[in-house]
């Protein structure tokens, strides 16, 4: 029974998505906020990740867009006066902001009590030394440890335990700052980075080949305790568990093994006194039972999220309510309605988790996989034998993959170094491997990856062989044909393992045909937590060819509607899709439709089962698509909502009389194929770059020739989300023209001119046959080049011509009715002195939908799907200009991660999430909006190198403020020179390459420069080596880093005009447009 | 591998690949949705008389251990039925692959079976005998039928043995197709252990406290067992039921037993300590249950199980007698209940 009288509580989120810290806990928050609502207890959240579902209206009762930094919360409790907080859901950015309130006796001043597990206990597991203190208290066993706050004290503690070594910053997530090291040189450069995050290190002895295992356990207040998952990494110990592939549950642990680890990770809760949910990772010997602890964390995790998808046990859920005082036992088993939450899920598939890099994006950084994590995202995959669940997988994360095999081939000259130095492409070398002959133990030996793992990819490449064999699909058995399907193979990768000729998708099609006349075909499965030991009535679903009958009926009514899903997330695309996804499923279901979603990212609120009438938690493939198809025979399909992925699969569907909801197929080709659009655009009369098809290189160097630099290159269909790309040079133009051909062959290039110091501007709409119903028009801060994804948007626009409004609201409304839109899309532009040219047209939801939205109020999803069902709807009487507030949508970028990578911005987009602020005015917006991407207000020291002439010039009026406010001025030579002329008094310093003395880089090093600005005068890989260092050091060394002239000013306006206090905190909801006249 | 085919009682049929021994046979089929554990679970003799079906589809994976990690000497069901059984194997402690164990015990295994659907089938039809049938051998075969057939007999020692003797406490474990680890988890408390027959006449031994062990079957085919507890019951010393030895004990306190639809086989079966909020994840093995309502005055409920409210354990309201019906010596299974192995020594 529930014990407390909490009335109000307060949830803090963990801000923008960023790598370490994802979509995970937006989808753990949204199960707390449903967990208290459903008691009927006030919630107030505090998140500035504006693209949430969290942050949507109903979820919370107060949602603030506002930094998590002690400062801003603090502010909030006095204003909300809540009775209880909750700082377990919104990852380590939560945790810190919690124990940080909880030791500066604010949260007592106020008497709020924090729910679930006490302060203690999460400060017991966060301090390296306390924990390994309170584990040995009990005779668990963990890493031997040394707690150092120098670099001479890690050197002892590192000659001590010998090489090599790991090093690990405390309070820190996703292994920020951590790695290994073989020797004292290495040690010196990671200590010096790592120091910069934490104020102390752990030096550790490496268990390197290890087996990593983990544990998700929950207790309550009446010390009953369960273990929901386990978990095993199939890459050991040396490897970050977000770097790996991961099944559940574990595969290669006998029972003795797994239920004591069990049985410790019950002992450790009990004795920290953990109330809710908390991970137990451990290093498990391969040779014996024997194992070390390596961490425990007190709070919901990647891996609870992962846990809570791979069982159906919905952790975060039951972690809120145990908060509120219940037992495990009061509460119900939410998929079998029939039993109670005290149990532990018994799973009847196995589930494999593979992360998603995107390490192509960034220059220079490393490719190696280690112990600190660098992916992006991450898939889930389910299915009965090991292989079918890592073929899907390896399908899913959507890098062009079609499983284990049957793959482009993947160039690396030497083998056994790759198996050895792991990368982002450690599975692709195993499959070479194979195919050349490497048996399992080779491999094994190299990697150390346990050998069950290897035999299970072993039989995966024996099918392959088999196939290969065979030459036309006629002559394939049936046989055959199921054991490559219970092994995950796709139709694509028989039909290219048996070596069709033709078309591939053709091919793949034929094999579909084929397969079907046998009747080989997928079964339906629940995920019912019980394997089928009691009935369920969940609707939580995947495919399986292992199986010979379906648990579910097929639908006959017609009254599903599916919604496609995004898939992993990526830089690119990210929760702002999974928002509008879920917008979508409401919409559907308010409409008298069962709501039907296809997606199988773990870290979504989409992929929870109770968020629609039925999830298949599967690919997104043409494949599988159309398998759910033949099952649910829906009334439609909506591709729009989902980001690029299910927009490239519109027209195929299309193809074989898939109902598609909202515009129609041919309309997205001609949007999405750029020789197409830009054909069209010029034959409606709308003006847009110079533009060409390229073909070959020959082509494109004349055309550069004629147009000159930049160029703006946008290949048609990209995944990936990097939609358009400005190139400035050869190198850059080679390089990116290489990795678009290699995501998208099929269709032609189109390069354009690039115009320079213009606005760009984006159109975010909903049409209903080609009539425009709502729209915002948003401006970036930054002038076009940066990418859309990377810039800073200012919403409504606050400094574009009234007539460029009107010329954009004109050409909008032409391409609109040219493509017959219904539904959502966005147009992106450029303008300069009021002339506007179209850059590009995307004929569904982009990224900044829940931004506009959110600010206007008005849901665009909502609006969309409402059309795109067919029924009637009303142009909302409220526009852009009657809004008397601003919002900043700002970006987070994760270069703290991608060792070695500049960050600069341009080519490529590189930011890994976003936050969305209000505020009064531009420069109230976007101090929170900064601040809550991690930028701080400098003190004293500021360090300027601001790029060209004209770039100089836009800065002059930000550095006058600064020397105004204060602020003690560093400055490289060339802008020391601009400033001093212009009378601004500032210190010279010295570039890295030159050799006099003050060095810009030991004022960084020495911590004297509190914000480096660092424009680079252009991205020429000259100009670029030039900053590199500098830009580099300041992100290693955890210094606020701006690279670009416009948001550098606005950034610094900003904060020179106001102080914090001045901010008003405001709730989203008390944001309104008071004055009407 | 050879087709092979489970037919069952209502005349449904489940084809896969044999990868065990390649002959007929027939039994109780029964599920498990334990995710590991196969090793005990085969040894475990209260699987005799069954075809064991596992709902996890993947086995074999860490294939089998020597008899050091057995749970008796021998395989006990009469077949195993997997979905996805892997032949390959790997695992530091691992001898031999779970297929050619099974040869080498003669007894049949099943992969490619859809387990869940069959899992279903026997959720809604009850349990119900099977028969395996292997392609290409001689079939034939008669079936039994379970609920007749006295199993413990079967498996239970044929004379008593002594485990540390002269070390601790005395305590008298009645095997009725015990388990090693409840033996283990006896010796490692520095227990004197005299493991008796299950119908053998203890009156004559010295001991100081009574352990009814677990096994297969039909309870009331072990009236002898149910006399001997009876007569132990006039003296005040302790009585431990675990599985069977709950049942029997619960029989021989007056109680009456009756089988459940498809039984509790798996590791995560919730019970509640009665009265209390104190709940555990325990390990069961079995088809019968105690009827609580039938507990005679001087008896009342210890655990209930939380899914399905039946009765996991009985105490006496004021003798130093109790039984449960699940597995606290764990193996396989969570270890969370192994407390009671300490609750019961305090009363010696």
């Amino acid at each position: 029974m529930k014990r407390c009288k909490i009335k109000k509580v307060l949830l803090l989120g963990s801000g923008a998505l960023k790598i370490g810290e994802a979509g995970e806990f937006d989808y753990s928050g949204s199960q707390a906020l449903k967990a208290l609502k459903e008691e009927g207890i006030k919630t107030v959240l505090v998140n500035p990740n504006i693209a949430t579902v969290q942050t949507s209206e109903g979820v919370a009762d107060n949602i603030y867009f506002l930094p998590v930094t002690p400062y801003f919360v603090e502010r909030v409790i006095a204003k909300e006066r809540p009775d209880g907080i909750l700082l377990s859901f919104g990852g380590q950015t939560a945790l810190n902001c919690g124990v940080e309130l909880y030791r500066s006796g604010i949260l007592e001043r106020y008497g709020i009590e924090v729910l679930g597990t006490p302060v203690q206990a999460i400060i017991d597991t966060e301090d390296r030394e306390k924990f390994i203190q309170r584990l040995n208290e009990i005779g668990i066993k963990t890493i031997r440890s040394h707690a150092v706050e120098s670099i001479e004290q890690a050197h002892e503690a590192a000659n001590e335990l010998g090489y090599p070594v790991i090093v690990r910053a405390a309070y820190s997530l996703g292994g920020l700052g951590s790695g290994f090291c073989n020797n004292g040189m290495e040690l010196d450069s990671l200590c010096e980075k790592a120091f910069s995050f934490s104020p102390q290190l752990l030096v550790e002895k490496s268990l390197k080949g290890w087996k990593e295992i983990e544990y998700e356990v929950v207790r309550d207040c009446y010390d009953n305790c369960i273990t929901v998952c386990n978990m095993e990494n199939f890459d050991p110990l040396g490897i970050h568990t977000g770097e790996s592939i991961v099944v559940a549950p574990s595969q290669t642990l006998s029972n003795s093994e797994y239920h004591k680890l069990r049985d410790l990770a019950i002992r450790i809760l009990r004795h920290i006194g953990i109330i809710g949910e908390c991970n137990v990772q451990y290093a498990l010997n391969p040779e014996s039972e024997d194992y070390r602890v390596i961490e425990v964390n007190a709070r919901l995790s990647r891996s609870s999220a992962l846990a809570s998808k791979a069982t159906g046990y919905p952790l975060a859920f039951v972690a809120a309510k145990l908060g509120l005082g219940y037992g495990l036992f009061d509460l119900e088993n939410a998929v079998t309605k029939s039993t109670f939450a005290f149990f532990e899920p018994a799973m009847d598939y196995v589930v494999c988790k593979i992360p998603r890099w995107d390490l192509g994006k960034f220059h220079g950084v490393e490719r190696e996989i280690g112990s600190s994590m660098k992916s992006v995202g991450e898939v889930m995959a389910i299915g009965r034998t090991f292989e079918e669940a890592i073929q899907k997988g390896l399908r899913m994360i959507g890098q062009g993959m079609h499983g284990f095999v049957e793959n482009k081939e993947l160039k690396i000259t030497d083998i056994d170094k790759s198996l050895w130095e792991p990368t982002d492409k450690r599975i692709l070398v195993i499959s070479k491997a194979m195919r050349a002959g490497y048996t399992v133990e080779q491999i094994h030996k190299l990697t150390k990856i346990d050998r069950w793992f290897l035999y299970k990819l072993q039989n995966i490449m024996d099918t392959s062989r088999e196939l290969h064999c065979i030459t036309e699909l006629e002559s394939l058995s049936e046989c055959l044909l199921r054991k490559a399907k219970r092994q995950g193979f796709s139709d694509f990768q028989i039909a290219r393992a048996i070596g069709f000729d033709e078309d591939a998708e053709k091919a793949a099609l034929k094999v579909r045909d084929y397969r079907k006349t046998l009747g080989v075909i997928p079964v339906v499965s629940q995920i019912d937590t019980l394997a089928a030991e009691y009935p369920a009535q969940t609707n939580y679903l995947y495919l399986t060819y292992n199986g010979i009958e379906s648990d579910i009926d097929n639908p006959e009514d017609h009254r599903s509607v599916v919604v496609l899903g995004s898939g992993a997330y990526r830089i690119g695309s990210s929760v702002e899709f999974d928002w509008c996804g879920v917008q979508a499923l409401d919409t559907i279901r308010k409409e008298g439709y069962r709501s039907v979603m296809i997606n199988y990212n773990p870290e979504t609120v989409s992929t929870d089962y109770d968020i629609c009438d039925r999830l298949y938690f599967d690919e997104l493939t043409f494949e599988r698509v159309m398998d759910i198809m033949d099952v649910e025979n829906p009334y439609g399909v909506i591709v729009s909502t989902g980001g690029q992925i299910p927009n490239n699969l519109a027209l195929r569907l299309s193809e074989q009389n898939i109902h598609l909801l909202g515009t129609n197929a041919t309309s997205i080709d001609n949007a999405e194929d750029r020789e197409k659009f830009s054909a069209m655009l010029d034959r409606i009369g709308v003006d847009q770059p110079e533009w060409s098809t390229l073909t070959s290189m020959e082509e494109i160097a004349a055309f550069v020739g004629k147009v000159g630099f930049p160029v703006l290159v946008r290949p048609s269909y990209v995944l990936s989300g990097a939609a358009m790309n400005v190139c400035s040079n050869d190198d850059e133009l080679n390089r990116f023209l290489r990795l678009a051909t290699e995501v998208s062959k099929k269709h032609p290039v189109v390069v354009s001119r690039f115009i320079e110091h213009a606005k760009e501007i984006e159109m975010d709409a909903v049409a209903q046959n080609g009539e425009i119903i709502a729209y915002a028009i948003s401006e970036h801060i930054e002038f076009a080049g940066v990418h859309s994804g990377d810039a800073t948007i200012q919403f409504p626009p606050q400094k574009t011509y009234i007539e460029t409004i009107r010329r954009i609201k004109n050409i909008s409304r032409k391409i609109a009715r040219e493509l017959c839109i219904t539904g959502p899309f966005n147009i992106q532009y450029l303008a300069r002195n009021n002339e506007i040219k179209v850059i590009e047209c995307n004929l569904r939801a982009s990224r900044s939908f829940p931004f506009v939205s959110k600010v206007l109020k008005l849901n665009f999803i909502e609006m969309a799907t409402r059309i795109m069902l067919g029924k009637k709807v009303e142009k909302p009487s409220k526009s852009l200009f009657d809004l008397d507030y601003v919002g900043i949508k700002a970006s987070q970028f994760s270069f703290n991660r991608l060792q070695n990578a500049d960050p600069v911005l341009g080519v490529d987009m590189a930011s890994t999430g976003e936050v969305g602020c209000l505020g009064e005015d531009t420069q109230c917006a976007i101090l929170k909006a900064m601040l809550a991407v991690g930028y701080r207000i400098p003190v004293k020291n500021i360090l300027l190198s601001t790029g060209d002439a004209r770039q100089k010039a836009d800065m002059l009026s930000a550095a006058r403020m600064l020397r105004e406010k204060g602020y003690s001025l560093f400055a490289t030579e060339g802008t020391s020179r601009y400033l001093s002329e212009n009378g601004i008094d500032n210190t010279l310093v010295y570039w890295p390459d030159e050799k006099s003395q003050p060095q810009a880089l030991d004022l960084l090093h020495n911590k004297e420069i509190e914000l480096v600005v660092n424009i680079p005068k252009n991205l020429t890989a000259s100009e670029l080596d030039k900053g590199y260092q500098i830009r580099r050091a300041a992100v290693d060394l955890n210094i606020p880093l701006l690279t670009n002239a416009r948001l550098a000013s606005a950034f610094i306006g900003a904060f020179c005009s106001l102080s914090l206090d001045d901010l008003i905190i405001k709730s989203w909801a008390e944001y309104e447009n008071v004055n009407k006249f | 591998m050879k087709k092979a085919t489970l037919i069952l009682e209502d005349g449904s049929r489940f084809s896969g690949c044999s990868f065990g021994a390649e002959h007929p046979a027939s039994g109780e089929v029964v599920f498990n949705t334990a995710m590991t554990g196969y090793t005990e679970s085969l040894t475990d003799p209260s699987y005799a008389g069954q075809i064991i079906v596992l709902t996890y589809p993947l086995v074999g994976n860490y294939g089998v251990p020597g008899k050091l990690f057995w749970e008796s000497e021998h395989i006990h069901p009469e077949a195993m039925i997997v979905s996805d059984y892997s032949e390959a194997f790997s695992h530091w402690n691992a001898e031999e692959s779970l297929g050619n164990w099974l040869e080498r015990e003669n007894v049949p295994g099943i992969t490619g079976i859809d387990t869940r659907a069959l899992t279903k089938r026997l959720r809604e039809s009850g349990v119900m005998m099977g028969k395996i049938e292997i392609e290409g051998a001689d079939n034939t075969l008669s079936v039994v039928d379970y609920g007749s057939e006295n199993y413990v007999e079967r498996v239970s020692c044929r004379e008593v043995i002594r485990y540390n003797e002269g070390k601790g406490k005395k305590v008298i474990l009645v095997d009725c197709g015990v388990k090693a680890n409840i033996i283990r988890c006896l010796i490692k408390r520095g227990i004197e252990v005299i493991r008796v027959p299950w119908d053998y006449d203890f009156r004559e031994l010295e001991y100081d406290g009574l352990l009814v062990s677990n096994g297969p079957g039909n309870p009331d085919k072990c009236q002898a067992t149910a006399s001997n507890i009876r007569y132990a019951m006039h003296n005040d010393k302790p009585i431990f039921g675990i599985c069977m030895g709950h049942q029997l004990l619960a029989i021989a306190g007056g109680a009456s037993v009756y089988k459940l639809k498809y039984g509790h086989r798996s590791h995560n079966q919730p019970v509640r300590m009665v009265g209390t909020n104190r709940c555990f994840i325990t390990s069961q093995n079995h088809g019968y249950a105690v009827d609580s309502k039938t507990l005679g005055a001087d008896w009342e409920p210890f655990f209930e199980n939380i899914n399905d409210g039946s009765n996991e354990g009985i105490r006496h309201r004021c003798k130093p007698w109790f039984s449960v019906q699940f597995h606290p010596e764990a193996a396989a299974g969570p270890t969370d209940t192994e407390f009671l192995f300490d609750e019961f020594i305090k009363l010696l």
